[in-house]
């Protein structure tokens, strides 16, 4: 049942992908992006990820689709349409040659939510055996995140400074409207 | 019943790579820079789907340890998905500050309207 | 930045509750969905809220520029400092089964203390990041 709910989900997905990249109003494409955002963060729940869902919905639909349109409002909302042909059937023929290569790796893939599948035979069963004796907190998630893989924790942390400071110092010059003190 | 679920499942993959080349078409095709930060966000979301599918155990539980649960879905590929969005985040950050300094620079943000303006120079 | 009197009453109740969740979801996320990152880009979307509503000049007021960017630094001190102390007691980096006398409850200490650190500098650069967007002139 809750497969029917994903794959209903997952064609609305698809359906806004398609429409954000026919559409020459770069207001539209941001919001359509909102909802995609949030579509994926329902898919998520419904597979039973809490933790990415919450994330997605909050840095998705929220502080991206908010960045998206300040920038929206800073370099204007129009698109131009290309013309030609040639433009349209390259990048259409290597995104098919891809998708197929993909599609084809996906056949050696294990049936969708088999509990048999290698990937939760190696690490996984001794985090979830693990973590209630040594750690000791329900949520399984944010031990593994803070404790067993607490580097790649660290790490993230330091991309997102990184990147706090990268934007302020290319934006955080003050530049007002009819001022032009730098270049 | 049974069969149907099944095939659903595979289709969750097909879909998921579906939305990939979508993403990865619009950046290719389009010229317009803040369409292409919106497919590259597309494409990687699509590939954040395609994990969490892989760690989804059928009959399985939400991975946080309470009552009568026995059955959890794998919470290793949830925390690198974390980490991931995050890190998307923030490089859609840069990106959309250096697509605000290139307007400024060249009045535009299409690739065409650059190019010349370079070649120009 | 409105003049609308209905979104400014609305945005003043919203605002406290909003920033309540965050830190509900920051300490609660080790019993349910939640933590350090969601609980930071909440608690900014809060703060973005008060300068949609009242204006860019003055959310910059009540929280200044060079304050954020010291507060970003410091949660990733926190972060780090954490791992320093495990070092200082003997043990590996990181290693929070040194942080208290039992290692259930170091392991406590430690998680509370690095998703604090995280919410802080995710908070900070996300409200960073808004005001370096909001704050540029357009030409």
């Amino acid at each position: 049942m809750e497969q029917l709910i994903v794959s209903v989900l997952l064609a609305f997905l698809a359906a806004t992908a398609v429409a954000v990249i026919r559409l020459h109003n770069l207001f539209t494409v941001v919001m359509l992006f909102g909802v995609y955002s949030l579509l994926s963060a329902s898919v998520f729940l419904i597979m039973d990820a809490g933790d990415v869902a919450f994330t997605e919905a909050a840095v998705g639909a929220g502080i991206t689709t908010v960045l998206m349109l300040s920038t929206v409002a800073l370099t204007g909302a129009r698109v131009r349409r290309r013309k030609g042909r040639a433009r349209t059937l390259l990048p259409l023929a290597l995104v098919s040659l891809t998708g197929l290569a993909l599609v084809w790796g996906t056949l050696d893939l294990p049936s969708y939510g088999d509990p048999d599948a290698p990937i939760h035979h190696h690490v996984a069963p001794r985090y979830i055996e693990q973590s209630p004796v040594e750690i000791g907190i329900p949520n399984m998630v944010a031990s593994i995140l803070a404790s067993y893989r607490g580097f790649d924790t660290l790490g993230e942390v330091t991309v997102v400074f990184t990147a706090g400071l990268g934007v302020l110092l290319l934006l955080g010059g003050r530049r007002k409207r009819g001022e032009d003190d730098e270049g | 019943m049974d069969w149907l679920a099944h095939h659903l499942g595979q289709y969750n993959y097909w879909v998921a790579i579906f939305l990939m080349m979508t993403g990865f078409y619009t950046v290719i095709s389009r010229g317009n820079l803040v369409k292409q930060i919106v497919g590259l966000n597309i494409f990687q979301t699509s590939v954040f789907i395609l994990y969490i599918s892989l760690s989804n155990v059928e009959g399985g539980a939400a991975p946080i340890v309470r009552e009568g649960v026995k059955l959890f879905s794998n919470p290793l590929p949830h925390v690198l998905i974390l980490t991931a969005i995050v890190v998307g985040v923030a490089t859609t950050a840069l990106g959309l500050a250096l697509t605000v300094r290139i307007r400024e620079a060249y009045g535009s943000i299409e690739e065409d309207d650059i190019r010349a303006k370079d070649d120009a120079l | 930045m409105s003049r609308d009197p209905v979104l400014k009453v609305t945005a003043k109740f919203l605002i406290p509750l909003i920033m309540l969740f965050a830190l509900y979801v920051q300490f609660h996320g080790e019993y349910s969905p939640g933590g350090g990152f969601q609980a930071g880009v909440i608690f900014a979307s809060a703060i973005i809220l008060y300068g949609l509503v009242f204006g860019v000049e003055q959310a910059r007021q009540v929280l200044p520029l060079a304050f954020m960017v010291r507060q970003a630094a410091a949660g990733v001190l926190l972060f780090g400092g954490v791992g320093v102390v495990s070092l200082l007691r003997g043990g590996e980096y990181l290693n929070y089964n040194l942080l208290a006398a039992d290692p259930v409850a170091g392991q406590h200490l430690g998680i509370i203390l690095v998703e604090l650190g995280v919410g802080l500098t995710v908070t900070a650069v996300m409200v960073i990041i808004f005001f370096a967007f909001a704050g540029r002139g357009r030409d």
